[in-house]
């Protein structure tokens, strides 16, 4: 069976599985909704483009013609109206978002643990969720106002901006790529990265940006508590849009990532003999560089600080399905996506909602201590 | 292609087509590492249809100047070509199907399975999201059978022992099915039966038409099977041609700075080179550098058999002029001396030694330094009923001016006792010329 064949048949089943943790989770809270429930409210809420409307806008003193998509839902099952508002208009964003940091994260520590050569990276190793940290805190301990009201002319005054929240990611997503960038930039020499000594600059670069990180929360004051939350990790007050944004950064990162997993495959038995092969190996490793950080950045600058998710999650998998990157690539995506959703259920179904964060790394640390006893780590 | 089955997959070379290219060539090749020259001035070629061994001494450059064939470094001036074209001028992609490279070890962390490393030999075959077509399986198929390691092709490379994962580095090369080959110490942990198999293997293959070029330490492995030797030392090229040409003792005392006895091996019929320390024998050479050579003296041998031989070898290694005599036809120590290009006086066996002979030896034994009497030649009385040989050599060491006598004991002696036999007899207070 070839391994495109096998990596088909992994993620068919992975993804059965998210689907399946999704319906759970959803019909998971305060409010018990039978999952039957769950999947036609969910089906309800689909929209299919129906045809083609034209309308036309006034915009001051013009009038432009303008085209949308109509858009019909094709499905009209009898569901309670506030069981429909709960699963689509309050679980489903946070469940959605879930999945896809989980299947950024795991997807980033696959590719960096094959990057590094080594079973114990993660997505974080080339500084990307310190640089995120800073980034986020740095927006908390000193909000600016991300928003103005400019005059144009014919349009008269608009108001463009983005809320708080959506500052924190931005400063988050922009810290993450500075960060890695910076720990990129440390490493290279005459055009050619070698990986030890980008582990060594990622390392210095975590630890500088932890001290900005504690100095940061010692100015802090009143928002203290807001950075303490941020830095657990987070999903509690996912909208739409924060899913929208990340589901279109996402899959595309990914792709990139798929369409080297062969070269990642030939890269683990070190760069001369990639070579040898017929790899370019400095350019693949900038694209796999640049694409992990995308995509790590992406998962962090909304979610905060996960752990473990990238670590455990490769490591699991590669146990499973074997370190062949076509299939553990896909195969690790998909179970991070449904471990995040799982962890994350647990962490809001207690009478107290816990940061996810909390609850990652009080499942997986133990998890990766049963692999440490047992031996499987050593022959991964 | 040549007639006839070829062992792995025919290469898949773009421009195989014209003869007169060599799939190597490297010239006026420099590699710094920094302010440090590493390789300077190197040429080579390997044609093909033609193994060539690269010897030398540690550090001598050998595996840098097959990082730079492999592209992985960038020389600092001179060119290398594959087929004919500049390789800065290929991708990495082209290279790979130009050269395949056996490195000595793997780095493979996860546990992939052997099938799986071997199938990465055909990576530079493919299209990114190619499948492995009939060909690639074939090719695979082939390349582990030719290694032998398709009866353990199901197991992790990382629960393999060192043998059998550098015949999966071998297969792996061989699935790229490349017109040249590079082999970076192949044999180096292998165990003598598939050190044999591994390198027939390789003649197979270039006798097949395909090149390879062969960083080897062990000289007798490398006199056996390539067919051309280029001896690098200090990073430049000291020799190059066919083994019995570049492996001769003066060769190699220049490039390894060892003494060393070139014979014949009577097993393969080829060079077969014992190397030894040449710090050796220290109390006589009190102080003096590893490699000097104590001014060379003329050294007579009288003795038989196997301790005679090794008294011959040795030296000879040491850079004294040789003469053996008398000694029986066909005796061992008439084949060592023949090796060392030493005159040897001999005899028809159990006859009684004709004058000239004896004369002849008693020539040699009075022009030398100094005669050394290994075993019981030199206690023994001449008896007449022992035959010719014993008494015609008592009076070859009576005519010289100086006999050292050693392996008097069970034919038993060290090398210091007889280079020190040697020196000591001709000290600082007699004539020197």
């Amino acid at each position: 069976m070839s391994a495109w064949t096998r990596s088909t048949k992994w993620s068919a089943a992975l993804a059965a599985t998210l689907g399946l943790t999704v319906v759970v989770s959803a019909a998971i809270g305060p409010v018990r909704i039978p999952p039957a429930e769950v999947v036609k409210a969910v089906l309800n809420a689909l929209v299919v483009p129906a045809g083609i409307e034209t309308t036309s806008q006034g915009v001051g003193p013009l009038t432009l013609p303008g085209v949308d998509l109509a858009y019909r839902s094709p499905f009209a099952f009898p569901v309670d109206r506030v069981h429909q508002q709960i699963v689509v208009g309050v679980r489903l964003p946070r469940i959605l978002m879930a999945a896809l940091v989980g299947f950024a994260l795991a997807a980033a520590g696959t590719v960096m643990q094959g990057f590094f050569r080594n079973p114990m990276a993660d997505p974080s190793i080339i500084g990307v969720s310190s640089g995120a940290a800073v980034g986020a805190v740095a927006f908390i301990v000193f909000p600016v106002a991300l928003s103005a009201t400019l005059t144009l002319p014919l349009v008269g005054a608009v108001d463009v901006g983005i809320s708080y929240g959506a500052g924190v990611s931005l400063f988050a997503f922009v810290g993450s790529l500075a960060a890695a960038f910076g720990v990129y930039a440390i490493a290279t020499r005459h055009g050619r990265t070698p990986v030890a000594t980008l582990l060594l600059a990622g390392v210095a670069v975590q630890t500088f940006l932890g001290a900005v990180i504690s100095y940061l929360q010692l100015q802090a004051g009143e928002s203290l508590r807001r950075i303490v939350a941020w830095l657990m990790g987070h999903l509690s007050g996912a909208a739409w849009s924060d899913v929208a944004v990340t589901a279109v950064v996402v899959p595309p990162l990914f792709g990139v990532l798929l369409v080297y997993a062969r070269d990642l495959n030939v890269m683990l038995l070190g760069e001369e003999e990639a070579q040898g092969l017929g790899i370019a190996v400095e350019r693949t490793k900038r694209i796999l560089l640049a694409a992990s950080a995308l995509i790590t950045a992406a998962g962090v600058a909304f979610a905060g600080i996960i752990g473990f998710v990238g670590l455990i999650v490769p490591h699991m998998l590669r146990l499973v399905v074997g370190p062949d990157h076509r299939v553990l690539l896909p195969s690790a995506a998909l179970a991070g996506g449904s471990f995040l959703v799982a962890a994350d259920t647990l962490a809001r179904a207690g009478s107290t909602e816990l940061p996810v964060g909390v609850v990652t790394a009080a499942v997986g640390a133990p998890f990766f201590v049963y692999l440490l006893v047992t031996r499987e780590v050593d022959e991964l | 292609m040549t007639a006839g089955s070829p062992v792995v997959g025919s290469p898949e070379s773009p421009d195989a087509d014209d003869p007169e290219t060599p799939p190597i060539e490297v010239r006026d090749l420099v590699v710094s590492f920094g302010d440090v020259p590493v390789v300077s001035g190197v040429d080579l070629r390997v044609e093909r249809g033609s193994l060539v061994g690269l010897v030398g001494p540690n550090g001598a450059g050998k595996t840098t100047v097959l990082r730079a064939i492999k592209g992985t470094l960038s020389p600092d001036a001179g060119a290398v070509r594959l087929d004919g074209d500049d390789a800065d001028s290929l991708s990495a992609r082209e290279a790979g199907r130009r050269v395949a490279s056996v490195p000595q070890e793997t780095s493979l962390a996860f546990d992939f399975r052997v099938r799986q490393v071997v199938e990465m030999g055909r990576t530079p075959h493919l299209g990114r999201f190619d499948g492995h077509g009939p060909d690639d399986e074939r090719a695979v198929r082939e390349a582990m059978d030719a290694a032998g390691v398709a009866r353990f092709a199901d197991r992790a490379i990382t629960e393999v022992s060192g043998g059998e994962r550098q015949r999966v580095l071998l297969a792996r090369a061989l699935a790229q099915a490349t017109p040249s080959l590079l082999l970076d110490e192949p044999t180096a942990s292998l165990d003598v039966n598939h050190a044999v198999r591994t390198l027939e293997l390789v003649r197979d293959l270039v006798d097949d038409g395909r090149a390879a070029l062969a960083a080897i330490h062990d000289l007798d492995v490398a006199a056996r099977y390539c067919d051309e030797i280029v001896v690098l030392a200090d990073g430049g090229v000291r020799a190059a041609g066919p083994p019995a040409e570049v492996l001769t003792a003066d060769a190699l005392r220049d490039a390894f700075d060892a003494e060393a006895f070139v014979g014949e091996s009577p097993a393969t019929g080829t060079p077969t080179v014992t190397a030894f320390d040449a710090t050796d024998g220290g109390e006589a050479n009190n102080g003096a550098e590893p490699d000097d050579e104590t001014d060379p003296r003329r050294v007579h041998v009288v003795g038989r058999g196997r301790p005679a031989g090794r008294a011959v070898a040795r030296v000879a290694a040491a850079g004294h002029a040789v003469s053996v005599g008398v000694v029986p036809e066909g005796d061992a120590v008439a084949g060592v001396a023949a090796d060392a290009d030493a005159t040897a006086v001999t005899a028809p066996p159990f006859a009684a030694v004709p004058d000239e002979r004896r004369a002849e030896a008693v020539a040699l034994a009075r022009e030398a330094d100094v005669t050394v009497a290994v075993g019981e030649v030199g206690r023994v009385e001449p008896r007449t009923a022992t035959g010719g040989e014993t008494e015609a050599n008592a009076a070859v060491l009576a005519a010289s001016d100086r006999v050292a006598r050693i392996g008097g004991d069970g034919d038993r002696f060290g090398d210091d006792e007889l280079l020190d036999a040697v020196r000591e007899t001709d000290g600082p207070d007699t004539s020197d010329r």
